[in-house]
């Protein structure tokens, strides 16, 4: 192989871009870049399947292949309509629809609620120094460590059923069955340690000056909390907030363990749920499974540098 | 469609959209109140200033999260690892029971056991796999043009739930009797390359424990991949030079520099993948339910926690989930601290 950047190379040495540029010139090679589009083939083929049968009739699906559309196409959005509204062919009273407003009803709360407590505990945590702040900063980022399994029975029966020491309660059964609460606050408790690590880090960074201006001026914390540190931390929150909606959205342990089968359950504890009795309906559950997953594509196309930066930090949670 | 559905479909609708907007509604209430006093709590707790500003400050702002992590992780967390020493319906003290009771239950291809076995093949094979495969991709599409696109279509399924993979992939699996036409595109690809009776994929074991790890491997390779792309970037231009005119090309200049120069970001990508893989439960629980030899121990902790109610059983796994993650999850921290002091 000789191309013109490995004939150039050794007399004149090429710097910047135009290195990189060479470099990768030299590297190329066809049976590389096949191989690259072979595997995004793989990687795309099997969405793209769900998608199409997710599109196709009723009668086609059970009898053909999804590939068989190349040579005889025909497309419908009646599994749509079906799976969203009468969920007859299901075998459940209900569409997806209320499940999918279940998510949104879970997730933005659950996204907002730990964005908030959490850049103010960093706040505290980085400038109003107390004794045993940096130790307590310390074990809260340690914290990181408890898989949310280790958390999840005593939880759900703190939930359901109070806390009692012998016959004295510590604290009541607030019988919040069927609502939202216990998603929002179990979400909330399980993000909160790496919520205050990531924004402490970022919080920690602002310069000293812009706190202590606000401070000398007479504004007191809250104040200086709310006009200097969130303005400029808006990045990082920006960057946990997109994290934190696709980490609720996909969740399923939380949403079995907290909603179950309940009406209160979100679009994958639902979906889960109907693969298991589903026979051979592909065309409904591919339909539905496409529904639970717009909205993270969505969220991902739209804000793929915020995405990656926000994963890159938060892929230990859990 | 007939009178009656036709009827039916506007009022279904209708209930449908009003039972959206009282649900939206609950949560814009709810949102209204928790931002309504913190706001409050905010202008009142403002006023104070001088000599109260601090105390009121570090109890208003950091109070909230700790009686949280305390009530929610601090406090469970201890009593799971107390209701592991308990009997499952936690009247009694067993001891060690429970844990003997998971590590020798069943044999490997049964029990407890066997989900232990499955656990540890998945977080052997899993992350190796996936680490390799993104890392393959990172070094080949560096060299392509037009690489956004290639990395932002394999890096799609990270933002995909495990829930949606699995149905994707168990429909890619989907098999039919001999004879019928098969629907899913395993079936049908071996059938085309001359195999002509398949089995039946997810029934077959030991099989499906690979089939299964193809979706995570499907999911992880994108985080491999981009993670790993971003560290080859940032390897200073002055190092590639050195090498290109020392005569590096190709696979020698991979060898050489590229792989020791990223080995420590190759390293957490690993872990990484191997703590998820460790509390693999959506995957199992979508595509399986546990059946089928397929069961690995996070989804039986979930089982015997919450199907079977064999609390002392459930907790004695979670713990053992616990010890399993620990010391990856503190590597990798630690690891990212370095990172953040070195910059």
């Amino acid at each position: 192989m000789s191309t013109p950047a490995q004939v150039a190379a050794p007399s004149t040495v090429l710097r910047g871009p135009a290195a990189t540029k060479a470099v990768r010139r030299s590297f190329s090679s066809p049976i590389a870049s096949l191989l690259v589009v072979l595997l995004t083939l793989l990687w795309t083929v099997p969405t793209f399947g769900l998608l199409v049968t997710s599109l196709r009739p009723a009668g086609v699906v059970s009898t053909t292949g999804w590939w068989t559309v190349f040579v005889h196409p025909s497309f419908t959005f009646a599994n749509y309509h079906e799976v969203l509204f009468s969920g007859a062919g299901l075998g459940v009273s209900d569409g997806l629809l209320p499940y999918f407003v279940n998510s949104l009803a879970i997730t933005v709360p659950a996204t907002l609620f730990p964005l908030a407590i959490a850049s103010a505990a960093a706040y505290v945590l980085a400038w109003v120094k107390f004794k045993g702040s940096d130790a307590l900063f310390f074990f809260i980022f340690a914290l990181q460590v408890v898989p949310l399994q280790l958390a999840l029975l005593p939880l759900l029966q703190l939930s359901s059923g109070g806390a009692h020491i012998g016959s004295v309660t510590i604290f009541p059964d607030l019988n919040l069955g069927n609502t939202y609460v216990p998603l929002w606050t179990a979400h909330t408790m399980f993000a909160l340690p790496l919520a205050i690590f990531l924004l402490h880090n970022f919080i920690a960074q602002i310069p000293r000056d812009l706190i202590e201006a606000g401070l000398v001026d007479g504004a007191s914390h809250f104040r200086v909390f709310r006009t200097i540190v969130l303005p400029l931390a808006a990045p990082a929150l920006a960057s946990y907030a997109i994290f934190q909606f696709l980490w609720v959205w996909n969740d399923l342990l939380v949403a079995l363990t907290f909603a179950g089968g309940s009406g209160r359950a979100p679009i994958t504890a639902r979906l889960a749920q109907l693969t298991g009795s589903f026979g051979g309906r592909w065309q409904l559950l591919t339909a539905g499974a496409f529904i639970a997953i717009i909205v993270p594509m969505a969220v991902f196309f739209a804000l793929q540098r915020y995405f990656v930066r926000g994963l890159l930090a938060g892929s230990v949670k859990g | 469609m007939n009178a009656a559905v036709a009827h039916a479909q506007p009022v279904i609708l209708a209930g449908a959209l009003g039972d959206a907007g009282s649900k939206l509604g609950q949560t814009l209430e709810a949102l209204a109140l928790f931002f309504g006093i913190a706001l409050l709590v905010f202008f009142a707790a403002g006023r104070a200033t001088g000599r109260l500003n601090r105390p009121l400050a570090i109890v208003v702002l950091l109070g909230p999260a700790l009686v949280l992590l305390t009530v929610g992780l601090v406090v469970p967390a201890i009593r799971t690892i107390y209701l592991s020493l308990r009997s499952d319906d936690s009247s009694s003290f067993v001891g060690v029971a429970n844990f003997k009771w998971a590590f020798t239950n069943g044999n490997l291809n049964q029990g407890v056991r066997q989900e232990l076995f499955n656990t540890l093949l998945w977080i052997v094979i899993a992350p190796i796999v996936a680490t390799v495969l993104g890392l393959l991709i990172a070094v080949l599409v560096d060299r392509m043009r037009h690489q956004a696109i290639y990395k932002s279509l394999i890096f799609m399924p990270v933002a995909i739930s495990f829930v949606g993979a699995s149905i994707i992939w168990k429909f890619v699996y989907d098999y039919r009797g001999p004879g019928l036409p098969q629907d899913g595109l395993l079936s049908q690809t071996v059938i085309a390359l001359g195999w002509h009776n398949p089995p039946n994929w997810i029934l077959s074991h030991p099989l499906n424990d690979f089939l299964l790890m193809v979706i995570m491997v499907w999911v992880q390779t994108g985080f491999a991949m981009v993670v790993l792309s971003a560290a080859i970037k940032a390897i200073p231009e002055d190092i590639i030079d050195a090498a290109k005119v020392d005569g590096a090309r190709g696979w020698a200049m991979a060898f050489r520099i590229t792989l020791p120069m990223i080995r420590n970001t190759l390293i957490v990508v690993l872990t990484t993948v191997m703590i998820i893989t460790l509390k693999l439960f959506d995957i199992i629980r979508t595509m399986t339910g546990g059946n089928f030899g397929t069961d690995v121990l996070a989804n039986d902790m979930y089982s015997q926690s919450f199907v079977e109610f064999n609390y002392g059983r459930g907790s004695a796994l979670a713990v053992i989930l616990f010890v399993g993650v620990l010391p990856l999850v503190a590597y990798n921290i630690h690891q990212l601290r370095r990172e953040r002091e070195t910059r």
